[in-house]
């Protein structure tokens, strides 16, 4: 789940708002954050988690390299219009909950991603502040990778060629032994169970006159 | 969709968790090994047959039960980089005030510990156990000195709390006047109005049968004895919303929270009942003091008395108990010794810290079940599912605060003159319909009455239902009450509920009012 997680920049929400923001009384409704990956990295996307914290609304949009043209250009699309994260905007269902979007609530494939903005909408007057905490990005695990494989992985006797043991046993018969221990132990976890004994037990180690609540 | 797919099967692993390990599940696998010597079952096809016996005899439909059971206590699936507090509780600051409100609690009752100079728990001298163990079901005829002892709050001490609950993002400047609270209750959580509660109390609309109103036109009779004899529990919650006969109430409730008297289940109870006998806590002395003050003074329930020593006793021993924290936004209070750095997780166990009214969550029970264990295990399931939620700060819809902003806002919009009326001279009705909806209007309703509404609270598995009626009880009294000024003087109108019908109340309520 949390793994995965690319690192990546999340700038400051930056609110959209007419007319002067120092001056003007009334508070943004709109914000946008912008979600950069670094040295220029294209992404292809499994999930974007974050926290809400009051936003009622979310629009977000991608920035992906085009493949095809020469020179790699970029392009936005809008992948996903006007999710809504509070059932009202004026009451606090949903306002502190945790989410997660995922590729295919997506409007388009999220491949080749280099940059992601979110637009936040709030259009209740009730709440001071609103924006997403959180934010993390996460990667589809690719299947096909040869990186960061252990340099050791290389040393490793091939299956064919027979060991030169020196008095050792067999790894065969170790590994099937060891198997059967390890199919044990998988048994005992699967059939942990988690009704209470019924008994309350404690060492007995204090004096019951001694006790205070904290 | 594939979350979908994916959290039923977290919901499903979750409840074949819970329910491993249980008396059921030993039952089931000795029915099934033993079925195996019968002819019926066949070797080539051993899977199905088994399962058609199980199916057969029962033992499917009790499983069943037990599995609707979990699913009404589970927490709801969650995010999977949430935080299990903010499973139990997702608003920040409502954790925040429950925590500070514990802390109170706790200092009060240590406090009183010291000033009394009475330990928190203290194993009882033999002769003690002895005497105890043979008056165990006369309780009531102790007189022991209670005069020191006071409860550690009562409903109006806990309605302060709430009146001062601020979510700290929220506008409250003058400006902010499109959501302008009129009433005590200054957070806005999400409540049901009036055509969204007709579409979900659907079956109490005008034109269907109530069990109290039409007993004698178009009722199957043969009904409920149909719900019963399937034993299950989803159907007999169903039923419910209509009201149930009273001769069949104690078997229905009990099908509702699967809750049977099994050997299983009387031992837990003796098992506690020697808990009792072994140990003296501080706080039974409370359990004494609210049960002479309340159920004792009450016309219906002073017959009860025993009982309730019977089982408040036992209650606050039982560590079942603690699990319902897993969704509840409270925490159970932690002991520590003096002077020692062991750290002792409630122990003695002790969930739950009565308040001034508590014992009126069990009194109307001791109608319906005669046999201790049987009242315990009802009463626990009750309190686990639905009671907790009356005196703990949460957001959940069947919560109290959730409850009181429901009634506040039925009033403000159906009943404008009235609320404004009230609010201008001093007698916010909150104040006066607090108290009836924190004891799920207990001591306050005649009880046949307060049965019928307590069938609706599980047939429909929420406690919306006592802000619809405090809302249509207040209605009821709109003409009188325009004529008072002033606090108490609303609170005389409102003194006596014993007269009312529960269910004409409702229904005019909901589905006569001109929206």
């Amino acid at each position: 789940m949390t793994d995965n997680a690319v690192p990546c920049t999340v700038k400051s929400p930056v609110p959209l708002q007419i007319g002067d923001a120092k001056t003007d009384t009334s508070r943004p409704g709109v914000y946008v954050i912008d979600v950069t990956f670094p040295h220029g990295q294209a992404v292809k996307i499994r999930e974007i988690s974050f926290k809400n914290y009051y936003t009622a609304f979310l629009m977000v949009r991608l920035q992906k390299k085009d493949p095809g043209s020469p020179g790699g250009c970029a392009r936005w699309v809008t992948c996903l219009k006007n999710h809504p994260l509070m059932s009202s905007p004026h009451t606090e269902e949903g306002s502190q909950d945790y989410f997660s979007i995922y590729r295919h609530q997506m409007l388009v494939d999220p491949d080749d991603v280099t940059s992601v903005r979110l637009i936040l909408r709030q259009p209740s007057s009730a709440w001071l502040n609103f924006t997403l905490e959180d934010i993390r990005i996460h990667q589809c695990a690719s299947d096909d990778s040869e990186r960061d494989m252990p340099a050791w992985f290389s040393q490793l006797t091939p299956v064919d060629q027979v060991p030169d043991l020196q008095g050792l046993p067999n790894p065969q018969t170790v590994a099937s032994s060891i198997q059967q221990m390890w199919a044990l132990t998988e048994v005992m976890q699967t059939n942990q169970t988690a009704a209470p004994i019924g008994r309350f037990d404690v060492d007995g180690c204090y004096d019951v006159n001694l006790l205070s609540y904290t | 969709g594939m979350e979908e797919g994916a959290e039923l099967s977290v919901v499903v692993s979750q409840v074949v968790q819970r329910l491993r390990g249980t008396h059921l599940h030993s039952h089931l696998e000795r029915e099934a090994k033993e079925c195996l010597h019968r002819p019926e079952i066949r070797i080539e096809c051993l899977k199905e047959d088994v399962r058609n016996f199980l199916k057969k005899t029962g033992w499917e439909r009790k499983l069943q039960n037990a599995v609707y059971r979990e699913l009404h206590v589970l927490p709801q699936p969650s995010h999977a980089a949430a935080p299990p507090e903010h499973t139990k509780e997702p608003l920040a600051y409502m954790r925040k005030a429950q925590a500070c409100w514990e802390k109170r609690i706790l200092k009060s009752l240590n406090s009183m510990s010291t000033e009394l100079g009475v330990p928190l728990a203290r194993k009882r001298p033999v002769r003690e156990q002895k005497e105890l163990l043979q008056k165990w079901s006369e309780m009531g005829t102790n007189e022991p000195d209670l005069s020191h002892f006071r409860p550690v709050y009562a409903p109006k001490d806990f309605l302060e709390v709430l009146t001062s609950l601020r979510n700290p993002n929220l506008d409250s400047s003058d400006e902010a006047s499109c959501r302008s609270h009129l009433g005590l209750i200054q957070v806005s959580l999400n409540v049901k109005d009036i055509p969204e509660m007709r579409e979900f109390f659907c079956e109490l609309s005008l034109e269907k049968g109530q069990l109290g109103i039409d007993d004698h036109t178009s009722f199957p009779p043969g009904l409920s004895f149909a719900v019963l004899s399937e034993q299950d529990s989803a159907a007999a919650q169903q039923y419910s919303r209509q009201g149930c006969p009273t001769g069949l109430r104690a078997h229905l409730w009990a099908l509702i929270l699967n809750c049977s008297n099994d050997p299983e289940d009387v031992m837990h109870y003796e098992q506690l009942k020697a808990g009792v006998i072994n140990h003296d806590l501080l706080v039974d002395n409370l359990i004494y003091k609210d049960v002479k003050l309340t159920a004792s003074n009450d016309d219906y329930y002073f017959v009860f008395e025993d009982y309730l020593y019977q089982v408040l006793l036992c209650f606050s021993r039982d560590t079942a108990v603690l699990e319902h924290f897993n969704y509840s936004s409270a925490t159970p209070p932690t002991c520590h010794t003096k002077g020692k750095s062991v750290c002792i997780r409630t122990h003695p166990p002790l969930p739950i810290i009565p308040f001034h009214g508590f014992s009126m969550y069990v009194a109307p029970l001791c109608f319906l079940y005669k046999e201790p264990s049987q009242l315990y295990s009802v009463f626990r399931e009750m309190y686990v599912r639905y009671f907790f939620r009356l005196h703990s700060i949460s957001s959940s819809p069947s919560g109290i605060v959730s409850l009181c902003l429901q009634f506040e806002k039925l009033l403000q919009v159906y009943l404008p003159q009235l609320f404004y009326h009230l609010r201008e001279t001093g007698a916010q009705p909150l104040r006066i319909a607090f108290k009836w909806m924190v004891r799920a209007f207990s001591g306050y309703l005649a009880t046949d009455q307060l049965l019928l509404l307590w069938d609706r609270i599980l047939g429909y598995d929420s406690m919306e239902i006592l802000a619809v009626l405090a809302a249509a009880v207040f209605a009821f009294r709109a003409e009188n009450l325009m004529e008072v000024t002033s606090l108490a003087a609303a609170e005389a109108v409102l003194a006596d509920l014993s007269t009312l019908k529960v269910m004409p109340l409702l229904q005019i309520f909901l589905f006569a009012t001109v929206i």
